[in-house]
């Protein structure tokens, strides 16, 4: 009986053909292969979002929207009258922002915002959810224990500051307005969008320094 | 059970920072499933409802409370809604699953891997 060296054999035959994807991957092949075929998405479409919601987008576009209200305090009412139309003003409108709601933060009250249900976000405007925003434990948390969740971000909220927490749905999405840090009244809009923190417009971060 | 608790308490913040997706095909599922949303196949509800299904279901089911697990739900979630909302269905998904698997394997290392035209 000839010898068997099973490990070589796999390295062989690992060498021989491509890396085969994982199973999730090959499921995502097949589905896009389809819809394809079927004119039903334009790969070149799907390319494109993936290149702008990675790479272009983030959550830069919220922090400019921010910055703008401290700056402007008609334009920051009419951010909290209408957010769809405030942020159109920017450009920015995508229909993942139609329907969404900017709540602002003050000495008496912080905001925090979850999807209970999934993972609802306002990405148009802070790019793709971040990996705690999707966990279970946040979606389960963040409504029963708020301020024990923000104090695992590094947020201590007094007791006197009331915790607002908001639902997103794929019908109202939520942005927090933080507040404005002291020492910034000279600071054009495009220094004060560098202070504005992904997680600050989440709810996840509150007092936003200098840096 | 035993295992929820451990899950339940694992520190939010130790996550944050971590890049959005693992690997390519997460991103994709999201690209697809909003491409869709936006063609009108299916509303933004019934991918949230989906969505919140799966999620639930691998909560119930104690599955790992990571991005793997939140993505395979997505994934799920597509497929399903793909299949109830066009003719394309589970065997059609399936077939052209192992057409690729078999692309995959037959093509030899280093080259493009392309599907065989039908």
């Amino acid at each position: 009986m000839p010898d068997f060296d099973a490990k070589k054999v796999a390295e062989i035959h690992e060498h021989l053909h491509s890396h085969l994807p994982s199973e999730s991957a090959l499921r995502v092949k097949a589905l896009e292969t389809l819809l394809v075929d079927k004119g039903l998405v334009n790969p070149q479409t799907i390319d494109a979002w993936i290149e702008a919601y990675t790479e272009e987008i983030g959550p830069k576009r919220g922090a400019r929207v921010v910055a703008k209200a401290w700056s402007d305090p008609d334009y920051r009412q009419r951010l909290l009258d209408d957010a769809p139309a405030a942020i159109d003003e920017l450009g920015y409108l995508g229909k993942a922002t139609a329907h969404l709601k900017v709540v602002e933060n003050t000495d008496a009250v912080h905001n925090l915002v979850v999807c209970t249900l999934c993972s609802c976000y306002p990405f148009s405007i802070l790019g793709i959810a971040p990996a705690w925003y999707k966990a279970a434990a946040y979606r389960s948390r963040a409504v029963r224990d708020p301020r024990g969740v923000l104090a695992e971000f590094g947020v201590d909220i007094d007791a006197d500051v009331e915790v607002r927490v908001w639902d997103s749905t794929a019908e109202l999405r939520y942005l927090v307005m933080p507040q404005r840090p002291a020492g910034t009244d000279d600071m054009s809009e495009e220094e004060l969008a560098a202070l504005v923190t992904r997680n600050s417009m989440i709810g996840t971060d509150r007092d936003l320094g200098l840096e | 059970m035993a295992n929820s608790e451990e899950i339940t308490l694992k520190p939010l913040a130790a996550v944050d920072g971590q890049p959005a997706f693992d690997e390519a095909w997460q991103a994709e599922v999201l690209a697809i499933a909003d491409t869709l949303v936006q063609n009108g196949m299916f509303s933004a509800g019934a991918w949230s409802d989906a969505l919140g299904a799966a999620l639930e279901k691998a909560a119930a089911d104690d599955a790992v409370d990571n991005q793997e697990t939140y993505n395979r739900c997505a994934l799920h979630a597509l497929e399903t809604l793909v299949a109830e909302h066009s003719d394309i269905d589970q065997r059609a998904m399936q077939g052209k699953r192992e057409d690729w698997e078999q692309a995959y394997m037959s093509t030899p290392h280093g080259q493009p891997v392309n599907l065989k035209s039908d």
